[in-house]
């Protein structure tokens, strides 16, 4: 493909507001995580939660799409200038030519499960909580398309936690079919009892924090996060780092276990690369998926060590954010293009005791080293898999 | 831009009132349809899944395996765009009622089915597909926008696509809410050329916002009570030799869609 300008980009995790937080956190090598405090009556587990997103009320024109999700959309907007980023790409194209792509597992389901705590005597939903606009899976979406006054093509992409990696690929599409001039794409989940006490069903919580790639690894952290990227064709933004290929499979396996051998990971990646015309020795860095689920990372740390070369440094960092879920894709595209714009791998924090099945590839800790070409893998519940590929400005394959 | 234009190979139509796409034809007619007994049947899932699966797996493979029938293409191959509004609203009430009342005791089973790329995500696994798959939603636009992004992706790939779109009915309190008053899927198979099993053609163009395209009974009725049911407009056109529709693909922005029958 004809590689696109990701002409801004930002996130919000509970590494922090806007990407010098991000920055910070990932070279003082220190966990965000911290005891779950979430929900009436919290499990025993750690979490990866934003603060202050209950101080941070929506402005009073966008009262009517109050919820959580929608309010870390918000804060994750202001930051690192993005807003004015999309204004001014709004200005230059016109509403219509912008596309609004953004993945979401959670949406606002936040806001249905208070609603179905405070049902009115007669069983319905109280007044405060009547707004259909926000129990939707498009919640996220069309709010932030009503924020930010976009009038192009507008879609929810949910599958799960490969949701806000997608999105690159279908705006991709939509800019070389040139329906669109540019797009947002990105994505917000946050937390929930849904997801709190769902993964804790599937005996998938870890009840400290998640250990990505340790041998005595036990489950995932969860979290929440919000990120937004805003692509352009090239000579738009020529000094910016660029999306060079995106790549997406099904396992047709299972719906809450990943392929055993990882066939629909493996095609996701191959597809990437051949998308981006890439060898894998010409891969730098590799944002794994790397979730502290068993099943997972053997998948993963195996799919690594039968394509890549010693060379190509690989780690997840889910040890700092816990797993964002919907959000994973576009948080760790946006840790991927990080390290690309500061050299910095990532320390695969939390592996104290690495897996035998993990490669010399692992960074178990912080490496200063240029990175030209980074992946970022992203797969979900429903065998639903996603591969992105980013590189500086000015690489060329 | 340039209109995208794809072909359809295969249609696929679920609701409690039309068992397919020729009862859609026979309604339109004015005579009787045939109507579905029960559930819809989704015979590609192996029994005991279709035993335990949520009703919105259900219709999405049902209108899914209808199309694909038609289109005479392998399943495994298509590459897949399933969208929905409001997901499985049945799911989606157990779970908040068990969270607001017990929410230790949430059944790990429906909390993995209440992931909107579960009807994608089964469907996958019962054909034996490792093609890109989707799930995606917009609200009462999530028919055009889905067939936005479908044709996008058959002409971005140049490979065929299977499109659903389908909303289950409300359920619980959440009923009054998404105002889905009773099931409805639908699917179609796109291709980027003019192969032998094409039935019709389309010619997709953006516009700004327009209003759906009017409907006589009971069409018009079914369109309102389900999020999915803005497809009606496009189906009720391929039962005809050519004609022009318009859906919502945004809350701001219309997809016109003009159709020739090529079969």
């Amino acid at each position: 493909m004809t590689p696109l300008a990701i002409a801004a980009y930002t996130a919000t995790s509970a590494m922090g507001r806007g990407l010098r937080a991000h920055l910070d956190t990932l070279r003082s090598e220190r966990t965000a995580l911290r005891a779950n405090d979430f929900s009436r009556v919290p499990l025993a587990c750690w979490i990866g939660r934003v603060a202050g997103v209950e101080d941070a009320p929506l402005p009073p024109a966008h009262s009517a799409w109050e919820c959580r999700n929608n309010r870390l959309a918000w804060l994750g907007l202001q930051q690192d200038d993005f807003l004015a980023h999309v204004l001014a790409a709004r200005a230059r194209y016109g509403a219509q030519r912008i596309a609004l792509l953004l993945g979401t597992s959670t949406a606002s389901i936040g806001a249905t499960e208070e609603a179905y705590r405070t049902l009115d005597a007669d069983g319905g939903f109280a007044d405060a909580m009547l707004r259909p606009a926000i129990h939707a899976p498009h919640s996220l979406s069309a709010f932030v398309a009503a924020a930010l006054e976009l009038e192009g093509p507008c879609l929810t992409i949910s599958t799960a936690c490969s949701s806000s990696a997608k999105v690159f690929a279908s705006a991709e599409r939509m800019l070389r079919l040139g329906l669109v001039d540019a797009a947002v794409v990105g994505g917000v989940d946050t937390l929930c009892d849904s997801v709190l006490f769902g993964f804790n069903a599937l005996e998938l919580v870890a009840p400290a924090p998640c250990r990505p790639f340790d041998a005595a690894r036990d489950g995932i952290s969860i979290g929440e996060a919000a990120g937004f990227a805003l692509l352009e064709r090239i000579d738009a933004a020529p000094e910016a780092p660029r999306l060079l290929g995106c790549g997406e499979a099904s396992d047709a396996h299972h719906m809450s276990t990943p392929h055993p051998a990882g066939l629909g990971a493996e095609l996701a990646l191959r597809a990437a690369l051949t998308q981006a015309a890439l060898q894998p020795e010409q891969v730098d860095y590799i944002n794994l998926h790397g979730t502290a689920t068993s099943k997972n990372d053997a998948v993963e740390a195996a799919l690594v060590g039968r394509v890549f070369p010693a060379g190509t440094r690989a780690s997840s960092s889910k040890g700092y954010t816990g797993h964002t879920l919907g959000a994973a894709g576009i948080l760790e595209a946006a840790i991927a293009l990080l390290a690309i714009e500061h050299e910095l791998i990532p320390g695969n924090l939390g592996g104290s005791t690495p897996d035998p099945a993990c490669g010399p590839q692992f960074a178990w800790h912080n490496e200063q080293r240029r990175v030209e070409v980074a992946l970022s893998n992203s797969f979900g519940f429903g065998g639903n898999n996603a591969c992105l590929a980013f590189a500086r400005a000015g690489f060329t394959a | 831009m340039s209109a995208l234009r794809v072909y359809v190979e295969g249609i696929g139509v679920w609701s409690p009132q039309l068992a397919d796409f020729a009862a859609l034809g026979r309604v339109l007619a004015g005579a009787t349809p045939n109507q579905p007994t029960g559930r819809p049947g989704a015979t590609v899932l192996p029994a005991n899944e279709r035993r335990r699966a949520p009703q919105s797996v259900l219709l999405a493979v049902e209108v899914a395996q209808q199309a694909v029938a038609m289109s005479g293409r392998e399943a495994a191959t298509l590459q897949c765009v399933f969208a929905s509004a409001d997901g499985d609203q049945a799911t989606t009430d157990y779970m908040c009622m068990t969270l607001a009342q017990t929410p230790t005791e949430l059944s790990p089973t429906r909390f993995h089915n209440s992931v909107h790329n579960a009807p994608v995500g089964y469907w996958t696994i019962a054909v034996g597909c490792h093609a890109a798959s989707t799930a995606v939603a917009a609200q009462r636009a999530s028919f055009g926008a889905g067939l936005l992004e479908a044709a996008s992706q058959v002409l971005g790939e140049q490979q065929p696509v299977l499109l659903v779109c389908s909303d289950t009915a409300g359920a619980g309190p959440l009923r009054e809410v998404t105002g889905c008053q009773q099931a409805f899927g639908c699917a179609l198979v796109l291709a980027p050329d003019r192969g032998a099993a094409a039935m019709a053609r389309l010619e997709l163009q953006l516009t700004p916002a327009c209003p759906d395209t009017p409907l006589d009974e009971p069409l018009a009725t079914w369109r309102a009570n389900n999020a999915s049911g803005p497809a009606l407009a496009l189906l009720a056109l391929l039962t005809r030799s050519a004609g022009r529709c318009q859906v919502a693909a945004a809350a701001k922005l219309g997809l016109q869609i003009d159709m020739e029958s090529v079969g």
